[in-house]
């Protein structure tokens, strides 16, 4: 059976650093950070108190007052890049086949927002339960996906996938695969998370994986530099409009560029720790290497992982070398989360964006704040520290680990008919 | 009106996102005013919240209308 190819033709994203995919992506080239105070709640006694929100956002720009109530914000958060993709898109909903047009999303925690207020509603009642009716539909976390199949009349196969902050790169593989057998000709795929709240940022504080650099927040995410101190949390949506490429050539799509190949395992090793000699990280982007029919010296670009976190900025430099010998030095290797913060559930998304992006421009976003490398780093490899380098991209790979272990590799291809 | 039909009217117009000439007395929640079954439950428990009341289940199964809510609201704060 001969796999079909799967072209991308159309983005949506609502980002910490714009609302919109082409906002989003000037500013990763521009280099901006998308850190500040929090906002959304009173954050006075947390260790840490800043945070990559989503700015400008009025859900009744989207939304009427009653599905505002319904929705999560993950979910309005979802939907509102689902709009922007499918429209970018420039599909014609009333022509395709609605039963071959799927959804397909990531979700790292879900509507946490809604959890914690069902519940503290029930802790400072006197036991008589009072949960809302929409509580549970509200809250889990493949909900967005079933509103965005209701909102767009999408029928083909939907379903959520969830592996921490791996869970959008989950999503997007899927996604793939699923046109690759013929199963659909169109899926909207991504993911979102709305993870800033007080359960988020104290959960994360408690085990120490945030950074708490209070009095500087924009250089607070520093991949790789020596001066970092955890990650920073971010929220938004990036969407992705996956399509068969013979499906997008008989409607005359534009395209952005070709998912080539697909990598997923896992590192079998800890909870949260990364193996430190980045074993399933090599493993994984050799993974998607391979099922393109590539050779690790065509890869142009890394779009990595890369936290802040004091383990994962060791151990994913060294995947690299591992997987690439002498030919890692010629990469272009970058984390925009410098920029965007962690969105979880949704990076693998964003950054999948930014690696189109770069594919399609020949330009690849800096890793910002990157002002001392951490000497336990090859000095030799190219992180584009603080500057958007020029460069002919015609590979790039997206890196998406997550807790559990959970890796996913993503290579997009410039596309060539 | 009164002041409990009034503050029915108000919570069914937030709840529901409708206007609030579309809450008339007879207008039915399912049919009227586009709820479904889980606003309706929604709708219930805000009235028994707003009107410090306790509405059961079998109770409210007869309350599908603007002014059968206010009767029964009524009914229990007399």
């Amino acid at each position: 059976m001969e796999l079909k190819r799967v072209v991308v033709t159309g983005m949506g994203a609502l980002t910490p650093i714009g609302n919109n995919w082409k906002e989003y992506t000037e500013n990763l080239i521009k280099g901006v950070s998308g850190a500040q105070k929090i906002t959304r709640f009173d954050a006075s006694k947390f260790k840490t108190q800043f945070a990559c929100e989503i700015k400008n956002y009025d859900p009744l720009d989207y939304f009427d007052k009653k599905e505002v109530r319904k929705y999560d914000r993950y979910s309005q958060y979802a939907m509102v890049a689902a709009d922007e993709a499918i429209a970018d898109s420039q599909l014609d909903l009333e022509k395709i086949n609605l039963k071959r047009a799927g959804v397909i999303l990531g979700v790292g925690l879900g509507g946490i927002d809604t959890f914690m207020d069902g519940v503290s509603n029930f802790a400072q009642g006197d036991g008589t339960p009072k949960f809302n009716p929409f509580f549970i539909p509200k809250m889990i976390g493949n909900i967005a996906g079933g509103l965005i199949s209701i909102r767009h009349g999408l029928k083909g196969p939907n379903f959520t996938t969830t592996s921490a902050c791996t869970s959008s790169a989950n999503a997007i593989v899927d996604a793939v695969n699923y046109i690759r057998l013929g199963k659909a000709d169109v899926i909207v795929t991504g993911g979102a998370e709305a993870p800033i709240n007080e359960t988020g940022v104290g959960g994360f504080n408690s085990m120490k994986a945030i950074s708490t650099r209070n009095d500087d927040p924009k250089s607070a995410s520093r991949p790789f530099d020596v001066d970092r101190d955890g990650f920073v949390i971010g929220e938004g949506a990036g969407i992705l409009i996956l399509e068969d490429y013979e499906h997008a050539k008989a409607r005359g799509a534009k395209i952005y560029g070709e998912v080539a190949g697909v990598g997923i395992n896992a590192d079998a090793y800890h909870m949260t720790a990364p193996h430190p000699d980045g074993e399933g990280a090599k493993d994984v982007m050799l993974l998607a290497v391979e099922d393109a029919g590539m050779k690790p010296e065509e890869v142009d670009y890394i779009n990595v992982h890369g936290t802040s976190t004091g383990l994962g900025d060791i151990a994913e430099p060294r995947a690299i070398k591992l997987a690439f010998g002498e030919h890692a030095y010629d990469l272009n290797i970058s984390s925009t989360k410098s920029m965007t913060g962690h969105l979880l559930g949704g990076a693998g998304a964003i950054e999948a964006i930014a690696s189109i992006y770069a594919v399609a421009n020949d330009i690849v976003p800096p890793t910002i704040n990157l002002d001392n490398l951490d000497p336990e780093i090859d000095d030799k490899l190219n992180f584009t520290p603080n500057e958007a380098q020029k460069r002919t991209v015609d590979v790039a790979i997206s890196n998406t680990f997550g807790f559990g272990g959970h890796n996913a590799s993503i290579l997009f291809k410039k596309f060539k008919a | 009106m009164s002041e409990i039909a009034e503050k029915v009217k108000e919570i069914i117009v937030e709840k529901l996102g409708v206007d609030e000439s579309e809450v008339t007395n007879d207008a039915n929640f399912t049919n009227d005013l586009g709820a479904d079954s889980l606003d309706t439950v929604e709708l219930i428990m805000e009235f028994e919240s707003a009107f410090d009341i306790e509405i059961p289940d079998d109770q409210a199964e007869n309350i599908s209308t603007v002014g059968e809510a206010v009767a029964h609201i009524e009914k229990a704060k007399a």
